[in-house]
């Protein structure tokens, strides 16, 4: 089963954009730059506050709008020659242009999705297949906010943070140590199954040097080992001073 | 002729894609094309006169009986899950698919901002948007295009019925 998690956030860098216009009210064909570029980046901020996924294509758009802004700081280059070519366009225009398609498909978009679409609003005979009568229960959206989801976002990377710390404590672990552990559990006990061996930590690494250690031992001959069948348990003695 | 337009109602509740003009002229050998045409529309009438549950719809190149949409909450009851809709994502790519057809990837993602492999998997995943060829540039990029599918799903009868961008850009303004 999986669930289809929305966020209201924005579809790209140019619907960003369209949104600051819209906020501000501003004429779309005379954007004041250093206004918008400041909100865009503030956004971008935020966005990453939240920990985000920031796509790459925010970040050309930000460095889009700086250049921009640094090119309407420059005074206009000179007529040569009379005037021979209007190369001084305003910088704007290829980026007005490009938000004014976006604009357009993005409303076509919405009218698409108005329509009266097949199997939400309109049906016809065989598909989609009806629902088993055990499944027919009522499945209802998951409703969370972003902070709801990022909250969770972040309690899984702490978790993961404590991952890492075990690897830490990986190098606390030697060989030696854990023989010397074994042979004072044995000297106790007399004789003990693999499993008890492992007590309470079972991590892959002590595994393996449980493994190691009782291999060791055995070449040593300082323990033994028997198994009563197949898949049974392992049990360990300590060779006794004889 | 009532017999023919029982045999036509016949045959379109027998088919599970819309049924083309063409396709009945073969099973009808007798009537020619605005014959057949007259005929759906007797028949159409007849549904609506009816006040049934369901209607006669010309819809992406041929015709099909759809249930009424404001039934649509008592269907969707019978049928399994929720209804899949598309995101705002997926929906634009496909606006930009289905205007500017046939069309390559980066100009999608040129006009949406993002790159929209993604999205596009997707559609080509729903039977939406196909690959329609490629064009005749460096690296022949792969031309899309949308499918019948795409007409059915959003009902539409072709693609001359979508509402042209620049009719967009006037409301804007």
């Amino acid at each position: 089963m999986s669930y289809e998690i929305k966020l209201d956030v924005f579809e790209g860098p140019l619907d960003l954009l369209l949104y600051l216009i819209r906020k501000n009210e501003i004429d779309i064909y005379n954007i004041p730059i250093a206004l918008i570029t400041r909100q865009y980046l503030e956004y971008l901020d935020l966005m990453k506050a939240l920990n985000l996924d920031l796509a790459g294509e925010y970040l050309v758009l930000a460095a889009t709008l700086l250049h921009i802004k640094s090119r309407l700081l420059l005074p206009a280059p000179e007529q040569e020659d009379g005037g021979a070519e209007d190369e001084t366009g305003d910088p704007r225009a290829e980026l007005v242009q490009q938000l004014l398609e976006y604009q357009a498909f993005k409303e076509a978009a919405l009218q698409l999705d108005r329509r009266t679409l097949l199997d939400r609003d309109v049906f016809k005979r065989g598909a989609p297949p009806e629902a088993p009568p055990e499944e027919r229960g009522e499945e209802t959206p998951i409703e969370a906010d972003i902070f709801t989801l990022v909250e969770a976002f972040q309690r899984m990377l702490a978790q993961l943070d404590q991952a890492d710390l075990m690897e830490i404590d990986l190098e606390r672990i030697s060989l030696a140590d854990r023989i010397n552990e074994i042979m004072d559990c044995l000297a106790l006990k007399r004789d003990m199954t693999f499993a008890e061996l492992m007590d309470e930590q079972i991590t892959r690494q002590r595994i393996v040097y449980t493994f190691l250690a009782v291999l060791e031992l055995m070449k040593l001959r300082m323990i033994r080992v028997y198994q009563a069948a197949s898949f049974a348990a392992i049990r360990i003695f300590i060779v006794g001073e004889e | 002729m009532e017999e023919d337009l029982a045999i036509l109602d016949a045959l379109i509740f027998s088919s599970e894609t819309p049924l083309t003009v063409e396709r009945m002229r073969e099973i009808l050998p007798q009537y020619d094309r605005q014959g057949i045409l007259g005929l759906l529309k007797t028949l159409a009438e007849h549904h609506e006169a009816r006040g049934g549950g369901f209607g006669l719809c010309e819809i992406a190149g041929g015709w099909q009986f759809y249930s009424r949409p404001d039934l649509a909450p008592w269907v969707r009851k019978l049928k399994a899950g929720r209804p899949q809709m598309l995101s705002p994502a997926a929906l634009e790519t496909l606006a930009v698919v289905a205007y500017r057809q046939p069309v390559v990837k980066a100009d999608i993602d040129r006009v949406r901002g993002v790159d929209v492999g993604g999205t596009l998997k997707g559609l080509l995943e729903k039977h939406l948007v196909r690959m329609v060829g490629r064009k005749d540039v460096p690296g022949r990029p792969i031309l899309y295009g949308t499918t019948k599918r795409f007409l059915e799903v959003f009902q539409l009868k072709d693609l001359t019925e979508l509402p042209t961008l620049t009719e967009l850009k006037d409301i804007q303004s």
